[in-house]
């Protein structure tokens, strides 16, 4: 079937078997390999892009289902979202938040999504006043990056760049 | 030309430190967090087409009912079963094919088929398609109904063990047992294989390939010279990627037959079967010890298992032998012959659950005997390997005990159990030593040097380990170059092979061999500068020798310098007792309620011989210690009690520790150099993280709240079951 929409900024048009999820659709026809497929099931996190601006596992989703969004992938994340973006590639390679650097993508992604959630003031499980003001305490973030999983054990590294990117926003925000 | 090195004796040299030891950029972490680094399954030749594994659902002779059928359906090139494809994946370093054939399936979920068709979405629904049946098989899985073979036990025996626990002032007889646990690398196991006449190309995601192209070539029956391997990118393998497996033939055969390229990635749920668990264990330790804790006493007997014409044995009393001194000893090992998926190594295999079930024995001793658990370790460190009397080449224990427990403030914990509590939960603190051998494997590598630069050219691979940033520095450091100015190609067999990645032995043994193929270029150099090679000085692009020094280009003068360095593991492993130490400290939190437990912090400290780049083996190091924990509180891979069949073989029901689980984490790599490691005086880091770290939580836990864990891991069911 034919299917459009848009990655990284740039419009796509598909002929697809309408049974290629999204994630498949980017690694293997649009050759987005950045995406990462850990377990094909939305266990693992490896997948994690954008869509429309919100964290989604790409192999849970058919690219179907996608007609017309706005899909952003780890190659195309520190053009859609430079200062939180690019500030988080930078802290993950200081803090070495990496081994095999199968999860990276998808870790930088979700990040990415978690902190524009928390910015609108999403609630997560571990939220005690709902009412309140969100403040990203380590615990509300490592909540929050559980959906994303590194078997290299990497995520001390990992919640220190993003407790850095969140930062350097929120001063950014302030500043403006 | 090449600079050969078996490593007999002590290494009398020195080693500079200008780029060596620094704290470094992970060579290749721009490309991994960009998604730039690109894993096997990443590349689309012209023409590719996808298979797709099928299991066998029993045991027995297998079926294909629908065979026609399936290969019938659109899309679909062909349904593969063929002799040759093999039963699990090979054990490290085995170099050649592991068992083949799958006419009959030895355990549940073996690869009995492979679907291939023009299409991923096509392969995977025709191979849900196919009708596989098995029957005629009932064979055991239970390690405790099994008898063992002679072949299958080992024993080692000093003294008289039965009669020196009688004596002792204080014993300790307890089972501890340990669930079959799984790698479960992030990156499922996936190959390309292309055919180029008589030539085959694989992409795979392997750690060890030279011995994995050896495999692959017997496995077909083809020279291991017609088999080119690829594997830049290796989205973490902790042993389950030591040996090929078996999408890799699977993927060859029927390359050949088709003359595609064809792709094969295991899915998730085949990952858990057919590439090697940790076996689970049981472990009976007994211990012996004087009024003040010292050992005289010590029995450790471990049952594991196995698949039948399987080498490996977890050898979980690895550690035991030189972990401390006591005259009487009986260490004993058995392997059961089962039929649940094969067992092989996963990271430090041996010491992950040996070390893990004695730490905790010990800190029931220390219990027992009413000593601090610090001081029971400091009390029973031995001057010499306990078994073989030959010297430690270093040992630093005691001083990583002394530098966790500082780190940790573990003078302030309450030495009774059940004192500290915060709302519903109980606070405790726990620790462990850790151990673990250290090894040396065969390693070339091959440097060439330009004035633009140098360029290290190996087929050792990086998993994660930071292989790309060591191996470049230390090339670097050799030549007098920035880490900028070396380029290092990783993961291709067309160049000499390294170690491969496994045992922790990568940086030191394939390190090795680019400093002497360093050196053998340093060699050429000092000729040309008519001086000794002692005498040279390598910096930033000068070369001096004594008071005289050149531009590096104009003594080059255009051409390139190649050296190759050869590295074999020699005598010094017979004279001296080679291993890596440490001591980790863990603070739980444990539900009085629920019986969960949280772990708060932890501390690890740890002595491995030079550290050649502290970043990536500080990444090491706490990635082994999060292993521990997840063994500690959530890793069991379930077996079915009736077919053995893997029942949570996915990454929603295998629970890996995840962001929510783990805090921040103190880490202290020990200056240490082991003149006996070879010239750079470095041991593994990889794993020592994981030997002892799940120990010391579930000492915390007993601190915490007074239940005792022995049987691992420490779900909320097992803890619960004993607050009251
Ligand atoms: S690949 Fe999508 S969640 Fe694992
Ligand atoms: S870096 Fe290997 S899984 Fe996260």
């Amino acid at each position: 079937m034919q299917i459009s929409f848009t990655v990284n900024g740039t419009r796509q048009d598909m002929e697809l078997d309408p049974r290629v999820t999204l994630l498949d659709a980017l690694r293997d026809h649009l050759g987005l390999t950045g995406s990462k497929k850990g377990c094909d099931h939305g266990q693992c996190g490896a997948c994690t892009v954008l869509v429309e601006g919100r964290r989604v596992n790409a192999c849970l989703s058919l690219a179907a289902m996608h007609e017309g969004e706005e899909i952003t992938t780890i190659e195309g994340i520190a053009q859609t979202s430079p200062d939180t973006a690019a500030t988080l590639q930078q802290a993950m390679i200081d803090y070495d938040g990496m081994q095999c650097g199968y999860c990276t993508p998808g870790q930088v992604c979700s990040a990415v999504g978690m902190l524009s959630e928390a910015r609108e003031g999403w609630p997560s499980h571990v939220t005690e006043d709902l009412d309140a003001p969100l403040e990203l305490t380590r615990d509300e973030l490592t909540e929050r990056m559980s959906g994303n999983l590194c078997r290299c054990g990497c995520y001390p590294g990992i919640v220190k760049a993003i407790r850095t990117a969140s930062e350097a926003r929120t001063s950014d925000s302030e500043a403006a | 030309m090449s600079v050969q090195l078996k490593v007999d004796d002590r290494d009398t040299g020195e080693v500079t430190q200008n780029v060596l030891g620094r704290d470094t950029e992970r060579r290749d972490a721009r490309q991994k967090v960009t998604g730039r680094a690109t894993y096997a399954a990443e590349i689309r030749p012209e023409g590719l087409v996808h298979g797709a594994l099928v299991r066998a659902p029993g045991m027995g002779r297998v079926e294909l009912a629908n065979r026609a059928e399936v290969e019938a359906m659109p899309g679909v090139l062909m349904v593969l079963s063929d002799a040759r494809m093999i039963r699990n994946a090979a054990q490290g370093a085995a170099g050649e094919a592991p068992v083949q054939g799958v006419e009959t399936a030895a355990y549940v979920g073996q690869p009995v088929a492979l679907v291939v068709a023009e299409s991923f979405e096509a392969a995977a629904h025709a191979a849900r398609t196919l009708t596989v049946t098995c029957e005629g098989a009932s064979n055991e899985i239970d390690p405790e109904k099994v008898e063992i073979a002679e072949d299958d036990t080992d024993e080692t025996a000093q003294g008289d063990l039965e009669a020196a626990l009688r004596e002792a002032r204080h014993e300790i007889d307890r089972t501890y047992t340990t669930p079959s646990m799984h790698s479960a690398a992030m990156e499922p196991h996936a190959a390309l294989a292309e055919w180029d006449g008589a030539r085959l190309t694989v992409r795979a995601s392997l750690q060890m390939l030279r011995y994995n192209r050896a495999e692959i070539a017997d496995c077909l029956g083809i020279d291991t010279e017609n088999v080119r391997l690829l594997s830049p990118f290796v989205g973490g393998g902790f042993g389950s990627k030591l040996g090929i497996s078996a999408e890799a033939v699977a993927a060859a055969l029927a390359a050949r037959e088709l003359g595609r390229p064809v792709r094969v990635v295991q899915h998730r749920r085949s990952v858990f079967e057919v590439n090697t668990r940790r076996s689970e264990t049981t472990q009976r330790i007994r211990l012996g010890a004087d009024a003040e804790g010292r050992l005289d006493a010590i029995g450790h007997e471990a049952l594991v298992s196995n698949l039948p014409e399987e080498d490996f044995s977890e050898p979980v009393l690895q550690g035991t032998h030189f972990a401390y001194a006591a005259r009487n000893r009986l260490l004993v090992q058995r392997t059961a012959r089962i039929h649940r998926p094969a067992a092989g190594s996963v990271r430090a295999p041996g010491e992950a659950v040996g070390i893990t079930a004695f730490e905790i024995a010990m800190d029931e001793l220390a219990d027992e005997v009413g000593i601090d658990p610090v001081e029971l370790r400091l009390a029973n460190i031995p001057e010499k390997d306990p078994e073989s009397d030959v010297p430690f080449s270093s040992h630093m224990l005691a001083e990583t005990l002394h530098d966790g427990a500082a780190r940790f403030g573990w003078a302030d914990r309450p030495r009774a159990a059940r004192q500290r509590r915060e709302g519903e939960w109980w606070i405790g603190s726990g620790m462990a030593a850790c151990f673990r051998v250290n090894m040396m494997m065969p390693a070339e590598a091959r440097v060439r040097l330009t004035a633009d630069g140098a360029i290290v050219e190996t087929d050792m691979t990086d998993i994660g380990t930071g292989s790309y940033s060591i191996l470049g520095q230390i090339a670097a450091e050799a030549l007098g170059l920035t880490a900028e100015g070396v380029e290092v190609r990783l993961g291709d067999t067309d160049f000499p092979p390294g170690s491969g990645s496994g045992g922790s032995f990568g940086a030191a043994s394939t390190g090795t061999a680019v400093w002497l193929a360093c050196a053998e270029i340093r060699t050429a150099l000092a000729g040309r500068m008519d001086c000794e090679p002692g005498e040279l000085t390598l910096r930033e692009g000068t070369v001096q020798c004594g008071n005289r020094s050149r531009p590096l280009a104009e003594l080059l003068n255009g051409e390139t310098l190649t050296g190759h360095g050869e590295v074999e593991p020699g005598k010094a492993e017979d004279k001296v007792r080679q291993a890596t130490f440490g001591a980790c400290f863990a603070e739980v939190a444990v539900s009085d309620v629920t019986g969960e437990t949280r772990l708060r912090r932890m501390v690890g400290s740890f002595a491995a011989g030079r550290i050649l780049n502290p970043r990536t083996a500080r990444s090491q190091a706490q990635g082994g210690m999060i292993w521990g924990t997840g063994m500690a509180l959530t890793e069991a891979l379930l077996h079915d009690r009736r077919d053995g069949h893997v029942v949570n073989r996915d990454l929603a029901e295998y629970h890996l520790p995840v962001h929510a689980d783990i805090p921040e984490m103190d880490i202290a790599l020990l200056e240490e150099s082991d003149p006996w490691a070879g010239p750079l005086h470095a041991k593994g880091i990889g794993e020592l993280g994981i030997c002892g770290s799940g120990a010391a939580v579930i000492n915390a836990i007993h601190n915490a709240c007074g239940v005792r864990v022995r049987d691992l891991p420490a779900t909320p069911d097992r803890v619960l079951g004993g607050l009251s």
